[in-house]
């Protein structure tokens, strides 16, 4: 629980908001797949999301960079607001960084060049600065040797940690990783999630929505349990472990940690 | 027994003599069960009946370089059309004592278009190359400044004219398909609509129509006075026609792009035009370069369908030369000619299309 010093709880208290959900909806079509959802996170503040499959905890990870787009309340990133504005879009964005189950590498780029195309055409960094910057990312994740190779030739824990790392290359202030080893090898998984986390440890922002409980122990300041597009319970990892209030929550718990 | 033994053995033994060499050969792919061994007997006779007297008529008794005169005693095929004949059939109806600069023009574009091959080659110096080279190609053909004589474009034809409209008919083409292709997945309305509309009027008729609307319908719309080149005016009919099928062969290509690409290029902040630009198209445009190949190679035949509004493309000129009484009935060996001409430019684009395929492959 060491990891965890580095915000002790005055600090959460005094830091401000970076990402602030105010009564959010989401319908699709008919279906209301995310109900009433109210959420701040704060600074340096490491959130697990977790719950049942068709829970919308994806979709809610997916709000905040506007992949999907909510049709009531507010959802605030960074004192900007997320409406139709594109511009204001294109700048949140770049700000939060997004890491995907399947990774989605550009494969026709190779490895440093997937990692330097944010950077040089979203924040105008010249191609030399943006490929030193690749680079040391890329050392970052311990895969520096395979910089000059196409995603299609790298293992799927390989691909995820380039795809980790292109996304703090645009040094965003919050990451959000939508189930980031769900589609990998069990003798993958841990590579993956050792860098996230020393990315953790260096105080990142950090949303995950993971079933990697383990994780969630070791790493969240706090976990959200979600069901049919609700939070349903909210509690510090010892709490939400050991003391979970709901039934639902025992009965997700009991499933997936035998 | 050790190991080493059992190497050895498994070594030593050769494959059944019945399954390699060219009795094995035979024995799979041309007399295994009783129909396929018949079938192959039945296309042997054929064949034997056909290559022995091809070749007697194409190479042993066929005269290469000779007046039409000494064809008419032999049996063989008169090659001789093509070189008695050669310079019209390249050059059409271009002035004789001039035909150097038409010569000179298609020189310049074939060089451009080999050098532009390479994808090494692709630096901001070949953009100029090319600006020069088509300068240079439209004061040769048209002439009219450095002393050059005058020519006007309806003297132009054949060979040159065949490779004019099709390469600048290619190349407008494919930018302005992928442009309809992306206006056809457009947010907006208006922009879908229309794509939709132009691209499914243009694939609804027939490129021969289209020549028609340019060359006969088209002119009673432009105001008094002003008139549009005939060979402009195919050109322009010509780009519209493959566009539209080449927007479709792109539509295919994007809509073939997992969404897990849009939303990473998203997710980086990349803009609409950035996406396509970086991510989307040239995925999407590798993917269906095959298609797009056949897109564009049935273009390039379908430039000589220009005869219909009397331009004198390669396929008129031999045609015409048929219709010379000196050299009439020798249509199988201008026609096989003309095959072949054909042929080999259909054959680079597919053979170029292969090897852009194998340069551009990433291991997925």
């Amino acid at each position: 629980m060491n990891d965890k010093a580095d915000i002790s709880v005055e600090d959460m208290a005094s830091s401000d908001a970076i990402i602030e959900i105010i009564n959010m909806h989401k319908w699709y079509g008919e279906f209301h797949v995310l109900q009433d959802i109210n959420l701040v996170v704060r600074k340096k503040e490491r959130i697990v999301i977790c719950g049942p499959s068709g829970s919308g905890k994806s979709t809610l990870i997916r709000c905040i960079n506007r992949l999907e787009e909510h049709q009531r309340g507010q959802i605030i990133v960074d004192g900007i607001e997320l409406t139709n504005n594109l511009k204001n879009i294109e700048k949140i964005r770049a700000e939060v960084g997004m890491v995907f189950q399947h990774f989605n590498l550009f494969p026709h780029l190779t490895i440093v060049e997937n990692l330097a195309l944010g950077p040089i055409w979203v924040r105008k960094v010249p191609k030399k600065k943006a490929e030193e910057t690749a680079m040391y990312y890329l050392e970052k994740v311990h895969i520096a040797e395979q910089a000059k190779k196409f995603p299609g030739q790298l293992s799927g824990g390989q691909q995820q940690r380039v795809a980790i790392a292109r996304s703090l290359c645009m040094a965003p202030n919050v990451m959000l990783f939508d189930e980031p080893t769900s589609a990998l090898d069990p003798e993958m998984i841990k590579e993956v999630l050792d860098v996230m986390i020393e990315l953790a440890r260096e105080g990142m922002t950090m949303i995950v929505v993971t079933h990697e409980m383990g994780f969630a122990r070791s790493v969240a300041h706090r976990v959200l349990f979600m069901d049919e597009g609700k939070i349903v319970e909210e509690n510090t990892p010892e709490e939400f472990f050991h003391h979970p209030v709901h039934d639902r929550t025992r009965l997700f718990l009991s499933q997936i940690l035998q | 027994m050790g190991k080493k033994a059992i190497e050895s053995v498994q070594q030593s033994i050769k494959p059944p003599i019945a399954q390699v060499g060219l009795i094995g050969w035979a024995r799979t792919n041309l007399f295994n069960g009783w129909l396929n061994s018949l079938l192959t007997l039945v296309m042997l006779y054929i064949l034997w009946q056909i290559i022995p007297s091809f070749v007697r008529w194409a190479f042993i008794n066929s005269h290469w370089i000779s007046t039409s005169e000494q064809c008419r005693d032999s049996a063989g095929a008169c090659w001789s059309i093509i070189p008695a004949n050669i310079r019209f059939i390249t050059f059409g109806f271009f002035p004789h004592d001039q035909q150097l600069r038409p010569l000179v023009a298609m020189i310049i574009l074939v060089v451009l278009l080999f050098y532009s091959q390479n994808r090494r080659h692709w630096k901001k110096s070949l953009g100029w190359a090319w600006m020069i080279g088509l300068f240079s190609m439209g004061l040769l053909m048209k002439g009219g400044l450095f002393g050059l004589a005058s020519v006007e474009s309806n003297e132009w034809g054949g060979l040159p004219l065949t490779l004019m409209l099709s390469v600048f008919g290619l190349t407008a083409a494919y930018p302005l398909g992928v442009i309809l292709a992306l206006g056809r997945q457009s947010k907006m309305r208006v922009v879908r609509l229309f794509c939709v509309v132009y691209i499914e009027l243009i694939r609804g008729v027939p490129l021969i129509s289209l020549l028609f609307m340019s060359s006969v319908v088209f002119p009673l719309f432009l105001p008094e006075g002003v008139t549009l080149n005939k060979i402009f005016r195919a050109q322009i009919a010509i780009i519209l026609f493959t566009a539209a099928y080449v927007a479709e062969v792109v539509r295919g290509g994007l809509q073939g792009m997992s969404r897990g690409q849009f939303e990473a290029a998203e997710s980086l902040g990349l803009n609409y035009y950035q996406t396509m630009r970086l991510i989307i198209l040239p995925q999407a445009l590798k993917m269906v370069i095959p298609p797009t190949v056949s897109v564009l190679i049935s273009a390039f035949k379908d430039t000589s369908l220009v005869v219909i509004i009397a331009l004198y493309d390669v396929l008129k000129t031999t045609q015409s030369v048929l219709s010379d009484p000196k050299w009439m009935g020798y249509s199988a060996e201008a026609y096989i000619f003309l095959g072949i001409v054909y042929f080999t430019c259909c054959f680079f684009m597919s053979n170029y299309s292969r090897r852009l395929e194998r340069e551009l492959y990433t291991g997925n």
